[in-house]
């Protein structure tokens, strides 16, 4: 079957696309910027480098731009889905939703209006197995967006390695937060995956953080060898 | 041991994760020994050897399993507890007879208990996360239990513990797998 995976350039969307690789064929990755960093659906902090990322997978990349208006969005999410369709003959949606009901009937409901298949190999995921194996398959992923205690800036821009997971895992405890961020509690950045030819090295970035919330802002970043 | 039944289009399909993981998993965790095995492919010592069987569901465009009606004709000679969610419960539905209409809910939705049972005890309605195009039509030797606004949400067997649950309990409603469990239980 041919699949496009909705893609943020974190950890969860890049994980399925891996899931979805080892199952059937995954012919683009799409993504929807959002305009309003609000959204719901959509919004991550650094989107703009979602095109490197698609580079560093060998796939190409379906963008489409959305204010980001709560329902308004959806419309957009549609036409991206149909572009994929129309230029990379997609039959099925692939999406890194792990909890969010919010999100999942969403896309639930638009695949069903285009006539599309939908997977969700994380939904509901063992998060502890699931944090795990993306360490043991090779994925590298940087924290790259905090919003809530107990995370303060120096978690901007941590590589996820076993030591962080440990502490994340503390922090999840302590805060009864998820140990993946799937509540929203921190967004991360994948910089290289088992299915990339090259990493990607971040040689600017700035950090902007107060009271528990702020973004790793990556300026400049470039493709090398692993 | 329960018996998984996974319903989705493939044996270890990209589906699988979603629809049999999260109900393996609920049901390892407490306590039972969960044995996954694709409809195509159960077995009769698989049938014999298990106390209960659990029918999971699909993806909203998998409908596969309906074409082959023949993998579900063990169910009315099982006789021991049966758990059929969402293309399991219309599994279960088409094996003793009852059609399906449209009907389709996604997301969350009420669902009313209208029937006493020890599954839905002390319960008169609760939110439920739905998955579906098609509801069932209630079988002959069945009672509906619960309902949403739209179908029909659960039925049982009149005589055999036999359910079949239109939503997803293992979405936020994992206390009905537990209820489940303690039928298969109590019918050992």
């Amino acid at each position: 079957m041919r699949l496009g995976v909705l893609f943020s350039g974190g950890k969860d969307s890049l994980f399925a696309c891996w899931k979805a690789m080892q199952q059937e064929e995954v012919t683009c990755l799409i993504t929807v910027v959002s305009q309003n960093p609000e959204s719901y659906m959509f919004h991550t902090p650094n989107i703009h480098l979602a095109g490197l990322q698609a580079v560093a997978a060998g796939l190409p990349l379906v963008e489409v731009e959305t204010a980001g208006e709560q329902e308004a969005e959806l419309l957009d999410l549609a036409r991206a889905l149909l572009l994929a369709r129309e230029r990379f003959g997609i039959e099925g949606v692939v999406t890194g939703a792990i909890l969010s009901i919010y999100q999942a009937a969403r896309i639930q409901r638009i695949c069903r209006e285009l006539d599309l298949w939908c997977f969700n190999p994380l939904w509901h995921t063992d998060q502890e197995a699931y944090m795990e194996e993306l360490i043991g398959a090779g994925f590298r992923v940087i924290i790259a967006g905090i919003f809530s205690c107990p995370f303060d800036a120096s978690w901007l821009g941590r590589e996820i390695d076993r030591r962080t997971l440990d502490d994340l895992r503390k922090a999840a405890r302590k805060y009864r937060i998820t140990l993946t961020g799937e509540g929203g509690e921190f967004e991360t950045f994948v910089i290289d995956a088992p299915f990339f030819s090259r990493r990607i090295a971040i040689e600017e970035a700035s950090a902007v953080c107060r009271n528990y919330n702020g973004v790793l802002r990556i300026e400049r970043a470039g493709l090398v060898e692993k | 041991m329960i018996l998984v039944v996974d319903l989705c289009y493939r044996d270890g399909s990209l589906s699988r994760a979603e629809f049999v993981g999260p109900v393996e998993r609920f049901l390892r965790g407490a306590g039972a020994e969960p044995v996954v095995r694709h409809y195509t492919a159960v077995s009769a010592p698989d049938i014999e050897g298990a106390d209960g069987a659990v029918l999971c569901g699909t993806a909203l465009k998998d409908t596969g399993f309906a074409e082959h009606p023949g993998r579900f004709r063990w169910l009315p000679a099982f006789e021991r507890p049966v758990l059929g969610i969402s293309s399991g419960m219309l599994a279960l539905a088409a094996a003793f007879g009852g059609g399906t209409v449209p009907c389709c809910e996604i997301g969350m939705t009420d669902v009313r208990v209208t029937a006493p049972d020890p599954l839905f005890a002390g319960m008169t309605g609760f939110p439920a996360y739905e998955l579906h195009e098609r509801a069932v039509e209630t079988p002959r030797g069945f009672i509906p239990l619960a309902v949403s606004d739209r179908c029909v949400q659960a039925i049982r067997h009149r005589s055999l513990p036999l359910y079949g649950l239109l939503f997803h309990p293992e979405v936020r409603n994992e206390w009905v797998i537990e209820r489940f469990l303690q039928q298969v239980e109590n019918t050992q």
